[in-house]
């Protein structure tokens, strides 16, 4: 499944204008900025202009004319001076506006990927989600930081250091053109060259860092199965070709590099040789002619960054790309908002309506749905793996809308209701019970979030959590690890449970909430439940039909289809998928 | 932080390079002379074009006509020094790159091998996160000043060039050179102080950032379905804001230090010219001396600066260089023995005495039982009684504390490398898939054929979606097996084990997240092969199996059931459940429940009627 991203084709050009569009901190005081970037520029040319001063005008009577030396060096001294204020000053404010704009453009991003319904449909691609709102906004910053100041910079440089050349003499200035044009021409070549070493760079990388995961996380396996030298071998080979890559993109550096010294040495003699011809016929004096020899060094670095400041003016058009295909791509589920209709509290009921489902592009998974359940009802769902239990939670929980169709909560479409409202009516326990690095009591207190700690005490004790929590080493205090690793799977369950417990929703739904739990401990479970969402409505997706044979009534799902529905104790006399299904686990279940 | 460059960081740091200068000898001198040559040529080319002013340039003005001798000398010098200094730094930034990456490679394989070698106890001791961070940024920050390091060392060669250079054609100039130079390298040093720590910090941040948008985003369905985007957002929105501060930061010490580092130079240019002026009216110098001088100002400027990048990375290095260490000098490997439990028959499987304990508290507490060449047994035991534990010390993932596990009469210690992993096969509760093929995933190395492998798919109920998979086993699972649902890899798992005809097999709770018909086909496919195996007196396989489930449990020729650490009773299943309340209660926790609910039915019943 491809995550759908309105990632146009827009051109580089139209990309930036629309960033730029998105991030008004930016754009405040940016001609300020670029103002104080030009005169910080100008500090370039001081150097040849008081070489050329100190030759023509102070050593032009054969004995130094100290006074007007000093004249000309204090001058230019003090012009150093203030072009490097203006440098300081221009620096801070680009940094300013860059990291304020950019920040918010993180946040924004960051929000607007929860509000995407990829998140909870596709767990493989979160980590490029994350990339959007981490690297990508860096790669950004890095280039208005440093790339793209230098291509304003070295513009500038050019600029000025061609103006002064074309005042002192246009046939050296043109020489000292025909010279760099070549390299000039080449350079988006070597650019090439570069971004492909990079990208290899960066591709092998990948691999060096997936192949050193596996000795960490694969220990046990590894150990089990002997196949230590294998795995070295393996993992060997991914840093030598992430080293070789690296070293491949370095000889691309380390030759393109130094080209510039050369063609600028060719542009210094060809100053001497024509320079002198020029001086002879007295189209240009002595100092002028030496100012030209050291304002060419102003076209060394330029170009001699040239080809790293285009790959990052690359890489940073195409984190705007990335960062802006997440921000166009609207919301798949919308939350109506303040127009949206607040349910009132109380037992809920749920209506599905001739309701179908498929992901985009891909097969129906739901077909023609129409069932309804009445407040205070308590439902189980039960079916094989990918007979649609779980897409049909998770168009309850509107985590998704239907293709076709309407589901209806208290006689409001689920659309038309508030996301502050569902979600505090409606909460579903998840088959994988996420936590978040912190304490026990931090991760309860997700479901209610000015919950005290009697609160949660007293919602575990209802839930038969009590003895449980009391064993733990340190209670509610316990940390918990990253994604909550440092508990049991079935640990984990508990917490989920008990944090949706908390949120005191009117509508429960269990997703397999408590698979990883053992029998005895999931059987309490079931019974604390039982009596704490009386008067409430109740939904469970069983994997142990045990679930089953409590509920009011049973949805039995096959292929997408609801084709079963009734008590447990009439569903089992009548031959079907639900009859099949009691069998196989009685035969599993029983002794 | 260690981010404070002390004396003795930098005594460390220094150290720490003489490491690398140590293991990569040649490459370093190559290095060090390409950029010697560079920093040679750089002086080189100043003094180049200050004969050439003075003799080409200067004559022609003053007499009006071309010294063509002179001139022609002048470009063959001026390019000539200018394609030295172009081999110089070919050569030292592509030497440079191949030292430093040469290292990080190093350390990589060295630090991987460690884990490789170092026991699963050890493993357990450290986070995931820290071990691949040790194998990654530390080892790319240990070695990070090797980069500018050629450079650094070709320009203490340039400035001693310069120096003399300067000192021969004027020693008043000289000074000048003498107050300016150290001063951009001090500033430069001082810039490099305040920006590192600075820096790292930033780049702590960014980490935290990113950590949040992971977890945040992982826990999506979480924070969804409660409705908490919002405090999420405002969770990222804080750590990003103290990035933002962080940077801004970074940027006003860059904003103040980068400007001066430019000024001074051009200042430097500017006083040369002063003093040069009263020093060419006191007939102490020439004009192209002068002007040579200058030159070297405007070039010596930059690479100078080298020397604090190299001095700013140390501390850094320094850092990443000791976790690196440690990791390489963590001890407590595995000692292996020389006897080798050969033949295809199979293993007994004796455990007595046995206790462990992570850390201080004990999980396993004098287990003791056997489990008879053929036979298949079954760990029972509620959630935390240590079967998971007691599994990885029967393939001697960990070895006990207290007591012995013995295969075939030899305790597991006493066999030799290797000899475990040919004779038995775990199925971890936690499966873990390589970036590999299915084959390469199922054979791990070995040489199985095909017709092997997919017996094994077959028994593992993977058959069907192996065969539809885009290259059935050629097909690439991904990293860790994200193509797959958790019941497929679990079912590669299984199969791996299989394929392999271990003479024990052990399945650790190995069929959770399969489907309960998926999982009873392959059950009995298991007892069907040892029955079959049986009757032909041929390669069946003894069996443990860890499990809550009575489909599983009933396969087993005998139970033992484990609580708390400490093996409660063992016996055969109707044994257990006749006279062990804890077994009971666990493995019929339905069953009651159901009985128990319709006495609660037929009890209402009863009332109804009555009323």
């Amino acid at each position: 499944m491809s995550v759908a991203f309105q990632d146009s084709g827009r051109s580089a050009l139209a990309t930036v204008r629309h960033g730029l569009s998105l991030t008004p901190e930016f754009r405040k005081g940016l001609a300020g900025t670029l103002a104080l970037a030009v005169v910080a520029t100008i500090g370039k040319i001081i150097v040849p202009i008081a070489v050329q001063q100190t030759i023509d005008t102070g050593l032009k009577s054969g004995k130094p004319d100290i006074s007007y030396i000093s004249m000309a060096v204090l001058l230019c001294a003090a012009a150093v001076v203030i072009t490097a204020l203006c440098g300081y000053v221009m620096n801070v404010r680009l940094y300013k506006a860059t990291e304020a704009s950019l920040a918010t453009l993180r946040v924004r991003g960051f929000r607007h990927v929860h509000d995407l319904s990829v998140l909870t449909q596709n767990s493989e691609r979160r980590g490029a989600l994350v990339s959007r709102v981490t690297n990508d906004i860096d790669q950004i910053s890095n280039f208005m930081q440093w790339g793209g100041l230098m291509i304003i910079v070295a513009f500038g440089q050019l600029l000025v250091a061609t103006a002064l050349m074309f005042v002192y003499s246009w046939q050296l200035t043109l020489l000292v053109w025909v010279c760099f044009i070549p390299l000039m021409i080449a350079l988006p070549r070597f650019q090439r060259w570069l971004s492909t070493a990079y990208t290899t760079v960066r591709e092998r990388t990948g691999d060096m860092l997936a192949a050193v995961s596996e000795s960490v996380v694969g220990a046990a396996v590894i150990r089990a199965y002997g196949s230590e030298r294998r795995t070295s071998d393996r993992i060997d080979t991914a840093i030598n070709a992430n080293r070789s890559a690296q070293v491949r993109a370095q000889k691309i550096v380390g030759l393109v590099f130094p080209l510039t010294e050369i063609v600028a040495a060719a542009a210094i003699a060809g100053i001497v040789l024509l320079g002198v011809r020029l001086g002879i016929s007295g189209d240009i004096s002595a100092g002028k002619l030496v100012a030209f020899l050291f304002l060419v060094t102003l076209f060394v670095s330029p170009l001699q960054i040239a080809t790293e400041v285009l790959n990052e003016a690359q890489n940073a058009v195409a984190g705007w790309r990335r960062v802006l295909g997440v921000l166009d791509t609207p919301p798949d589920v919308a939350d109506p908002g303040a127009e949206g209709v607040t349910l009132p509290r109380g037992p809920i009921s749920v209506t599905f309506e001739d309701v179908h489902f498929a992901y985009p592009g891909g097969a129906p998974v739901l077909h023609e749905l129409s069932v309804s359940i009445p407040p205070r009802t308590r439902i189980a769902v039960v079916g094989e793996t990918g007979s649609g239990k779980t897409t049909f939670a998770k168009l309850l929980t509107r985590l998704m809308d239907p293709v076709d169709g309407r589901v209806t909560v208290d006689g409001h479409d689920l659309r038309d209701v508030r996301f502050s409202s569902l979600r505090e009516r409606i909460v579903m326990v998840p088959q994988d019970g996420f936590l978040f690095d912190g304490t026990l009591a931090e991760n309860i207190r997700f479901g209610r979030p000015h919950a005290t700690d009697e609160e949660i005490s007293l919602a575990m004790t209802e839930l038969g959590l009590a003895d449980w929590l009391e064993g733990l080493p340190k209670g509610l205090a316990t940390p918990v690890g990253q994604r909550g690793e440092s508990l049991s799977a079935g640990e984990r369950q508990l917490v989920a449970l008990a944090r949706a417990y908390l949120a005191d929703p009117d509508l429960l739904l269990l997703d397999e909430a408590t698979s990883a739990v053992d029998p005895a401990t999931e059987v309490r479970l079931a019974r604390a439940l039982e009596g704490v969402t009386r008067g409430r409505t109740a939904i469970s997706i069983a994997h142990r039909l045990s679930t089953a044979e409590n509920a009011d009534e049973v949805f039995v799902f096959d292929a997408g289809r609801l084709v079963q529905r009734g008590a447990h104790a009439d569903l089992v006399e009548e031959p079907g998928v639900y009859a099949e299904l009691h069998a196989s686990w009685v035969s599993a279940a029983h002794s | 932080m260690a981010t404070k460059v002390t004396s003795a960081v930098m005594r460390q740091g220094l150290r720490v390079l003489g490491v690398a200068i140590r293991t990569e000898k040649t490459v370093f001198a190559a290095a060090v002379i390409s950029s010697g040559l560079y920093g040679g040529m750089t002086v080189a080319s100043a003094w180049a074009l200050g004969w050439a002013t003075e003799n080409a340039v200067l004559p022609a003005f003053a007499k009006g006509e071309i010294g063509a001798g002179a001139l022609w000398i002048s470009v063959l010098l001026l390019m000539g020094t200018a394609l030295l200094k172009a081999i110089g730094v070919a050569g030292r930034r592509i030497l440079a790159g191949v030292l430093q990456y040469r290292m990080q490679a190093r350390s990589r394989r060295d630090v991987t091998k460690q884990y490789l070698r170092l026991p699963l106890a050890w493993h357990h001791q450290h986070p995931t996160g820290q071990l691949l961070s040790n194998a990654s940024a530390d080892a790319e920050a240990a070695w990070a000043p090797l980069a500018p390091l050629p450079m650094a060392v070709g320009v203490i060669v340039m400035l001693v060039t310069a120096a003399v250079a300067m000192v021969l054609t004027d020693p008043v100039l000289a000074l000048v050179g003498f107050l300016i130079f150290p001063a951009i390298a001090v500033l430069n040093l001082v810039y490099q102080r305040r920006l590192s720590p600075l820096a790292t910090h930033a780049q702590q941040l960014r980490a935290e950032v990113s950590e949040i948008a992971h977890e945040s985003f992982d826990g999506a369905l979480v924070v969804k379905t409660l409705g908490r985007e919002d405090l999420e957002t405002e969770r990222f929105e804080r750590r990003a804001h103290e990035l933002r501060d962080a940077n801004i930061a970074v940027g006003r010490v860059r904003g103040l230090f980068d400007p001066m580092l430019e000024a001074l130079p051009t200042l430097g240019v500017l006083i040369v010219l002063m003093v040069g002026a009263v020093r060419l009216s006191g007939g102490s110098i020439n004009s192209g001396e002068l002007v040579q001088v200058a030159y070297l100002f405007t070039l010596l400027s930059f690479p100078i600066r080298a020397l604090g990048w190299v001095l700013a990375e140390l501390p850094r290095s320094v850092v990443g260089w000791q976790r690196v260490q440690a990791v390489l000098d963590a001890t407590g490997s595995m000692d292996y023995g020389q006897t080798r439990v050969p033949g295809s028959a199979p293993a007994g499987l004796q455990v007595s005495g046995l206790s462990y304990a992570y850390g201080t508290a004990e999980v396993l507490h004098d287990v003791t039982f056997d489990v008879p060449a053929g036979r298949t047994v079954a760990l029972v035991g509620p959630t935390g009684s240590g079967k998971s534990t007691l599994v990885q010390t029967l393939v001697r993932l960990v070895d006990p504390d207290k007591g012995e596990v013995r295969l075939d009469g030899v305790d597991l210690r006493e066999i030799a490398y290797g000899g475990i992993a040919d004779a038995v096969a775990l199925v971890p509760q936690q499966t873990f898939l390589f970036d590999d093929s299915v084959r390469g995933n199922i054979a791990l190395g070995l040489d199985f054929p095909d017709e092997d492998v997919w017996a094994a798919l077959r028994l593992a109920q993977a058959d069907g979606f192996v065969a539809k998979l885009p290259s059935a086993l050629d097909t690439k699972v991904g990293e860790r097996g994200t193509t797959l649902s958790g019941g497929q890899r679990q079912r590669i798992a299984l199969a791996r084990a299989v394929v392999r005809r271990p003479r024990l097999l052990i399945l650790d709770d190995a069929t959770s997240s399969v489907d309960p018909q998926v999982e009873a086909k392959i059950l009995y496919g298991l007892r069907d092969l040892n029955a079959a195996a049986a009757g032909e007196q041929s390669e069946a396989a003894t069996v443990v199996v860890v499990a809550y489930r009575m489909a599983t449990i009933a396969l087993a020729d005998e139970v033992v059931y484990l609580d708390h650490g400490s093996v409660v009773d063992r016996g055969t299943h109707e044994e257990l459940l006749d006279r062990c309340l804890g077994y009971r209660n666990l493995v019929t926790a339905y069953e009651r429940e159901e009985a128990e609910r319709a006495a609660i039915v037929a009890d209402e019943e009863e009332e109804e009627v009555v009323a």
